[in-house]
């Protein structure tokens, strides 16, 4: 396995205040990676640290292979920065042309670019005169030209529509299939779950959890919660045997940890036909975020 | 070079997009023009061709204007990536800073190149229409235009570092102004008092012809001044051109762009994105 990204202790200050702190962690070639967090948990630094933009305190970091911000680093690293910006007086073809010439890239590949992230017929108008996700669009473009190694994104789909957001990650499965790794930053981890291969999540400049969607339901051991709908006679007695329960509404509320959650369902179907209905939450996607994304204050 | 190459070609489709082009040959050309008209009277007693005189006016003339302009192309050139936000995305692909102003200064020098080349080219028309003999101020003309343009690059390159250094547009600007200020204006009324508080002491025969050549524009109006026979036309610091070897001159205006290019990339690379 050639791992595309490592970082390891990687301990940055931002002005006295730890923006990084210890951060551990490899990519291999091929690997989608989701990094998670709020704002200012550290996420576009760690980015701005492996692009080479800025410089870190302690720590190693190696970029396939190359230093950050190396010219072979360069050479192999694409960027999408949070809310990308271009000059609004060139047009989409005029700015992916330049970006192409840069990589030592044939221009007219531009309009051909602009084709594969669904902004052909605008590529003759100017910049200025584009949405949001247009211009998130001409930003994903760059980031194609020359099969980059490692691909970093920040906030890959913000200002895109669901279906934009579904076409953006067919694109990547299709980059991660040919080797290219990719690590995108996300605010909202429903959104990350089935397109990425592992999630890091970030509190605060550490590394608070890591792993598959899987592992951190896992890890997290939050509780199930089972919702009974007692029958309308049979309150009294459905609430008397399941002790822990709170009334919510006309449903009974029973939250349990993983490991009881058959005991506590025999017990609901011993009830009988005095429970009309029944319903198995597990934990919801934001409660895993939450839970590990707070840990680290307590 | 094909890096540098693209970043002067997108560099000056935007200024074509933005008017820069327009606006510079029309300025060039406008003043051109206006002097040509207005010295087509005092020749006859000079002794000296249309052109020549032309050439020693347009001098006076590049000295202020060429400056100007080119702080104003330039002191947008990072601290307006800055602010677009632009810059970091930039500075993540293969090319260095130092290719990114030089390209940027290629684009520049090619608008204000152009810019002079039309305005110098309005006013030799004028004045070899009026008068035959003055195609032999023709080579004065040349070393004009090419010494304006090494002037032209002086100031790109201090416009570069200024926008660096300020890294808002809103301050470069600011600071721009002031620098052409102080550079081209206040600095010869400066030494101008000192020489007549002076009164042909110490400082006027050692410092004052230093003083003179450690300012790119002064050393411009030297050399050209100097180099051409109408010194006579040309107030000012025609006696001072007269005391000064022309190498001197020249080797400072040759020296000045790389001098400020330099600093302008070490301003560069200290900018964080």
């Amino acid at each position: 396995m050639t791992l595309t990204l490592k970082l390891s202790r990687l301990t940055k200050t931002y002005q006295g205040v730890q923006a990084l702190s210890d951060v551990t962690l490899s990519v291999a070639a091929g690997e989608r990676v989701a990094l998670l967090g709020h704002n200012g948990a550290g996420k576009s630094t760690m980015m701005k640290i492996i692009l080479g933009l800025i410089p870190h305190d302690s720590g190693e970091v190696v970029v396939t292979g190359a230093a950050p911000g190396s010219a072979v680093a360069r050479q192999n690293v694409a960027y999408l920065p949070e809310n990308v910006a271009f000059h609004p007086a060139l047009t989409g073809v005029e700015q992916i042309a330049s970006y192409l010439r840069l990589r030592g890239e044939d221009p007219s590949k531009a309009a051909s670019l602009l084709d594969r992230v669904g902004l052909h017929a605008a590529g003759r108008r100017r910049i200025g005169t584009y949405s949001k996700g247009m211009r998130q669009r001409v930003g994903l473009a760059q980031a194609l030209i020359g099969q980059p190694k490692l691909l970093v994104l920040d906030e890959p789909t913000s200002g895109l529509d669901p279906v934009s957001r579904r076409d953006f990650y067919a694109l990547l499965d299709g980059l991660a299939a040919e080797g290219a790794s990719i690590l995108l930053s996300s605010h909202a981890l429903t959104e990350v779950e089935a397109r990425t291969d592992r999630i890091l999540i970030l509190s605060k400049g550490r590394m608070v959890a890591q792993g598959t969607l899987g592992d951190l339901r896992r890890d997290a051991a939050l509780p199930v919660v089972l919702q009974v709908i007692p029958r309308k006679d049979a309150e009294a007695e459905v609430a008397a045997a399941l002790p822990g329960a709170t009334p919510e509404g006309a449903a009974l509320v029973l939250p349990c940890a993983q490991d009881d959650k058959l005991a506590a369902l025999a017990r609901i179907v011993a009830l009988g036909d005095r429970v009309a209905d029944l319903e198995v939450l597990p934990p919801s996607l934001e409660d895993i975020y939450s839970h590990f994304s707070h840990r680290d204050g307590q | 070079m094909n890096r540098i190459l693209a970043i002067a070609g997108t560099e000056s489709r935007i200024a074509l997009r933005n008017r820069w082009v327009s606006i510079a040959v029309a300025m060039m050309g406008l003043f051109a023009l206006v002097l040509s008209a207005a010295g087509s009277s005092p020749t006859g007693a000079l002794g000296a061709d249309r052109l020549s005189v032309t050439v020693a006016s347009l001098t006076s003339l590049s000295v202020y204007l060429i400056p100007l302009m080119a702080l104003l192309m330039s002191f947008d050139a990072i601290a307006g990536e800055v602010e677009r936000g632009t810059l970091p995305l930039l500075l993540t692909y293969p090319v260095s800073r130092a290719e990114v102003l030089i390209g940027k200064l290629v684009a520049h020098l090619a608008i204000l190149s152009l810019a002079v080349a039309v305005g110098f080219g309005i006013a030799s028309i004028a004045a070899i229409a009026q008068d035959r003999g003055a195609v032999a101020g023709l080579p004065s003309l040349w070393r004009l235009l090419w010494s304006s343009v090494l002037l032209g690059a002086t100031f790109i390159g201090v416009g570069y570092a200024i926008s660096a250094f300020a890294r808002r547009p809103s301050g470069a600007a600011g600071l721009a102004i002031g620098f052409w200020l102080v550079a081209i204006v206040l600095y010869d009324l400066g030494l101008l008092a000192a020489v007549v508080a002076d009164s042909g002491g110490t400082f006027t025969t050692n410092v004052f012809p230093y003083a003179l050549l450690a300012n790119p524009a002064d050393a411009f109006r030297l050399f050209n001044l100097a180099a051409s026979q109408a010194t006579a036309a040309a107030a000012g610091v025609a006696g001072a051109a007269n005391t000064i070897p022309v190498w001197q001159s020249l080797a400072s205006i040759i020296l000045w762009p790389a001098v400020t290019l330099g600093l302008a990339v070490l301003a560069f690379r200290r900018v964080t994105p």
